[in-house]
This record gives C-alpha cells, sequence and structure tokens, in this order.
C-alpha cells in the first residue's frame, strides 16, 4: 500500500475556469523521499494540498479521480484524521502560525491527538532542537524573523511524527544554512524513523539531488518521473518550465557540449570535484599542487 | 520638503549610516554599531542569514523604525529630522511581502497612492504612474485589484509603486522570492535598468546565486554588524565569512574551492566561468 496514491486526479479550484491538475497519477511508496519540481501555477501545491484532505474538505473546487493516503481515499476520511499521520508545511509560515509562545505552538498538534504530558514535553524539546530553535520555547512566533517562523512552522509539524511530511516550498524563507540544515532533517527523518517525504521546489539546486524520485510538474500536468540523475540532467528543459536547475547540471551540460560528449552528469559538488578532477586534470596531467 | 543638499557633503554618499544601533522593544538587539556609506550607483546586496539585522537596516534607512543610537545621514541632511514622507523621495522600500504593501481597489491607485502623497503636481503624478506602469509591464492590470493577481505580479505591483515615488534610492528586500525562474530574471532584468540609469540600487537577500550574478558590491551581515564589505568576488572568495553569517557560496564557487589545488581560481562566479577554467588549454 503506497503513502499516497493519486489515480487520473483533475481539480479545477471554485471560481476558476482552469485545471489546477489535470489527469495527474502518481505514487509515493512507503519510506520514499520524492521532490515535486515545478514552476508557480504547475500543480505542485494542489498536489500538496490533496495529500494532507485540505483539498476537498477545506479548499473548494471541482475534483475527479482517486485519491488514498496510505490506503484511506481522503474523500471519505477527515483533516483532523488524516493529520495525525500527515504533517503538513506550508511556504508562508505566518498562515500556519497562531499561537503565543513557541512552545505552544509546536505542542498544539501532539495535544490535540491527546498524548500525555510529558511526551509533549519530549517531542517539542526534540523538534525544536531538529530545526535549530531550542531556547525559543517562550518567544512569541510573531517575534521571529521570517526564517526563524518557518523553523517554528516544521518545528510543529515534526511534533506529531507523522508518517508522510508534505512540504510546500519549506526553505523559501531560510537562509543557506537553515536550507541546508532542513534538508538534513528531512533525510534523517527518512532514514532513521522511516518517515515518508513529500516535498514540493522550484528551485532544484539542493533538495532534488537526494530525492529517491523526482516528479516534474507543469501547467498541472506530470510531465516527467525519473530517478534525480535524469530528471536533472536537461538545465534548458528545467528552466524552460521555470526550474532552476542546479548548478552542476549546468556545468556537466557546458562540459559535455564543449567537449562534443554525454558522459558528464554530477548530482552534487562532491561528485563533481572527483570526476573533474579524474576526467579532466589528471588526464591533462594537471596534478594537484 | 527636502532642503537643497549641503555643500559640505562634497562627496557621491546618498547615505551615511554611523554607529548605527537599533533594539526592538522587549531588547532584541537587531543591529550593532553599524557603520555604512552608501554612494550613488551603488549597486549593493546586503546579505545575511535570518536574523541577522538586513531587514531592520532597511527599515532605518527609509525611515520606518528610527535608530536607538547612531546616525544616519540621507544626501547630507540628518534623518532624525526628515519625516518618513521626506525620506520617501529618497528612499524606497519595497517589502519582502507584497500583501504587507498593497491595499487600493486597482493597482493603478495603488500605483498613484505614493507619489500624490508627496507632493507633485497631477500632471508629475500622471507621468510618474504612467512610467512605473510601463517599467514593471502592469498596463494591462491597470484596473485589477491587486490582491486578485499571482504573486508575480503582486511583486510587480509594490515595485511600481516605489518607482512611481522616483527615489534615488531603491531597497528591495528578498524581491524574487516566491517567483519562478522566468518572472525572477524579468525582475532582476528591471533592476539592472533602474540601476543603469543611475539610481542606487540596495537589494536584501540571501540568495547567493542572485548576488553572484547581479550586485556590485556585497556588505555581508551577522549578528546586526557588517563583517564584510567587498566585491561579489571577494566575498564568496571568503567561505568562513560567508559560514559565519549562514550563508552559502553559489555551488560553482563551491566547486571552485574545491577545485583550487589544481590551479582553479577560488573567486568563480558562474558556471561558464568554471568550464572556461577548466577546459583551458585543453581545446583548439
Amino acid at each position: 500500500m503506497p503513502a499516497l496514491l493519486m489515480r487520473d486526479v483533475r481539480f479545477k479550484y471554485r471560481g476558476s475556469s482552469d485545471y489546477a491538475l489535470d489527469r495527474v497519477s502518481l505514487e509515493v511508496e512507503k519510506g520514499e523521499f520524492v521532490t515535486i519540481l515545478g514552476a508557480n501555477g504547475s500543480g505542485k501545491s494542489t498536489v500538496c494540498l490533496l495529500a494532507n484532505g485540505l483539498i476537498p474538505h477545506a479548499v473548494p473546487g471541482d475534483l475527479e479521480g482517486k485519491i488514498e493516503v496510505f490506503g484511506e481515499d481522503t474523500s471519505k476520511s477527515t483533516v483532523a484524521g488524516l493529520s495525525a499521520r500527515v504533517g503538513i508545511v506550508f511556504q508562508e509560515p505566518e498562515s500556519q502560525l497562531f499561537c503565543m509562545s513557541v512552545e505552544e505552538e509546536v505542542a498544539f498538534g501532539p495535544e490535540n491527538l491527546g498524548i500525555p504530558r510529558h511526551e509533549i514535553r519530549e517531542r517539542v524539546e526534540w523538534a525544536l532542537e531538529l530545526v535549530d530553535m531550542k531556547g525559543y520555547n517562550e518567544r512569541s512566533p510573531f517575534s521571529l524573523s521570517g526564517g526563524q517562523k518557518q523553523r517554528v512552522a516544521i518545528a510543529a509539524a515534526l511534533s506529531m511524527h507523522p508518517e508522510m511530511l508534505v512540504l510546500d516550498e519549506p526553505a523559501y524563507a531560510l537562509d543557506p544554512v537553515g536550507r541546508i540544515g532542513l534538508y538534513s532533517v528531512l533525510r534523517e527523518l527518512r532514514g532513521r524513523h522511516g518517515t515518508t517525504v513529500l516535498l514540493a521546489e522550484r528551485d532544484a539546486e539542493e533538495a532534488a539531488a537526494f530525492s529517491d524520485r523526482i516528479v516534474i510538474m507543469n501547467k498541472g500536468r506530470v510531465v516527467q518521473t525519473a530517478p534525480p540523475r535524469e530528471a536533472l540532467c536537461s538545465p534548458d528543459n528545467l528552466r524552460g518550465m521555470g526550474i532552476q536547475p542546479p548548478q552542476v547540471s549546468e556545468i556537466a551540460s557546458l562540459l559535455n557540449s564543449r567537449l562534443s560528449t554525454s558522459r558528464y552528469s554530477f548530482l552534487n559538488v562532491e561528485e563533481a570535484e572527483s570526476t573533474i578532477a579524474r576526467e579532466i586534470f589528471k588526464k591533462k596531467g594537471r596534478s594537484a599542487r | 520638503m527636502i532642503p537643497a543638499p549641503s555643500s559640505v557633503q562634497g562627496s557621491d554618499k546618498i547615505v551615511s549610516i554611523t554607529d548605527l544601533r537599533f533594539t526592538y522593544e522587549g531588547g532584541v538587539e537587531a543591529v550593532k554599531d553599524l557603520t555604512l556609506d552608501i554612494r550613488k550607483g551603488d549597486y549593493i546586496a546586503v546579505v545575511g542569514g535570518n536574523g541577522s539585522g538586513k531587514t531592520t537596516l532597511a527599515k532605518n534607512i527609509n525611515g520606518l523604525l528610527r535608530p536607538s543610537r547612531g546616525t544616519i545621514m540621507i544626501r547630507g541632511h540628518d534623518a532624525s529630522k526628515m519625516a518618513v514622507p521626506e525620506i520617501a523621495k529618497v528612499v524606497g522600500y519595497a517589502f519582502q511581502n507584497p500583501d504587507y504593501q498593497l491595499f487600493c481597489p486597482t493597482v493603478e491607485e495603488e500605483v498613484r497612492f505614493g507619489p500624490s502623497n508627496l507632493g507633485y503636481s497631477h500632471e508629475d503624478v500622471n507621468v510618474k504612474v504612467q512610467r512605473a506602469l510601463d517599467a514593471m509591464n502592469l498596463q494591462h492590470l491597470r484596473t485589477k485589484p491587486p490582491l486578485s493577481l499571482r504573486l508575480g505580479e503582486r511583486r510587480r505591483v509594490t515595485l511600481a509603486s516605489v518607482i512611481a515615488m522616483d527615489p534615488e534610492v531603491f531597497i528591495f528586500d528578498e524581491p524574487t522570492t516566491g517567483l519562478d525562474t522566468e518572472e525572477s530574471e524579468m525582475l532582476m532584468q528591471k533592476l539592472r535598468n533602474l540601476n543603469a540609469e543611475g539610481k542606487t540600487i540596495i537589494l536584501i537577500t540571501h540568495d547567493m546565486r542572485l548576488v553572484s550574478e547581479h550586485a556590485k558590491r556585497v556588505v555581508v551581515m551577522s549578528q546586526g554588524r557588517v563583517i564584510l564589505d567587498s566585491d561579489p568576488r571577494g566575498a564568496f572568495a571568503d567561505l568562513d565569512i560567508l559560514r559565519k553569517s549562514n550563508l552559502e557560496p553559489p555551488a560553482v564557487t563551491k566547486l571552485a574551492h574545491a577545485l583550487k589545488a589544481y590551479g582553479v581560481p577560488v573567486d568563480i562566479i558562474s558556471p561558464e566561468e568554471l568550464v572556461f577554467h577548466l577546459l583551458r588549454g585543453s581545446e583548439g
């Protein structure tokens, strides 16, 4: 049973004449890390809203097709029921924060699941530590900077111990080190706790390379589902769909075209470094100084 | 009205900040002993991690916040003696979140609001508004409610409303956040045009790729202080300084650093440049 299953899903927001999603089929296995890449308007946020039941339960519109989360038909379950299993982090942390203190914010979810007090405390500390916000317990979320608010929103989702975490451009307001920190938290959750991760991004720079699979969306449709190396090999193609390609892919693609080859493809800086050292410098007889 | 610039100014400094300190109510000290000169025609990226004080600095420059200590001189005049609309004639500020700024029923009214409150004649206002709408490609959306627009369009409206006030200095707080590649490139092109016309640009961001592609000067902030003020190449060559401010250089610069032992320069900021150095001597 997959964590998320979508079959021929079409969705039109109320008041809109166009389909936000047009016959989208998608499967995310339990424990898988899937990144959806797409520009604004590609449909990636709509997929996120479907994955936790906010569509159709809270966002009105015309929905067709089949959506199952952990085998459960989302049209028959409730958002509250799904929220115990699926955590969501939105792009704008402000849309998600409402409590008087960081601690209350992060404790809110588990409190509503009826979890014992001492365990809530442990979860709050654990989640705040993961997002590097330890010691901010008493601060008002509204006194924090944009990036700090986003970390609190993420901690609030993590404290629910969700089986699947759905994140819509979560690194949007984070600084580069915060971004890298967030992605390593996601990898750790997946690796250590088996959490399924569905991440929607517009920028392929960091997250894409360590995903199990990449789903590329454009104008409400899935145009490609492939492992990162394959999905990221054509930077021009990505840019054409409004997706920021990773710089290492651009470097590989420039090398390929200048050397009339197709042998180069880099997923990250480390890989690029070792391949370039081996294949370009050693061949030229330029060794490390 | 702003008096004519005093002759003692004697340089092209537009904004001069000395020992600026700002403490929020509740005691958070967001900017500490910051000294910075901004010159006419500068294209400065103010970079730093979340909570490093970038936005607080910007709001002190445009008078939305007033220094707890230190001075800000704008065109040679003490900003503490200037009202916000006076400052706004020199320094325009576009918020990080466009929705904090938009409130009028139509795009045109939104863009008109600023200049019509600065005491310009009706004709002058019309000219400024039309020019700003043209500059941001908004003529076709003139009669639409700003909040009904897409994020990229809303951001263009906020920028147009700043352009319409015709300031000399533009502060853009994370202008490309939430935009896709195409929208973002278009917007950055507009900023380049403004700078080419002689306007001073202050870009607040933590997107180092954007910085590497556009800025001429980089001011790195950490914990409310300026820890580096340099050209972009100098800033990207110094990994320790960047990491101290929770920043990372673009992937291409990291790769150049990793390949330093093979004679690759560390101040590379574009993929084209890197590939040029990689293939030097092996082609043709």
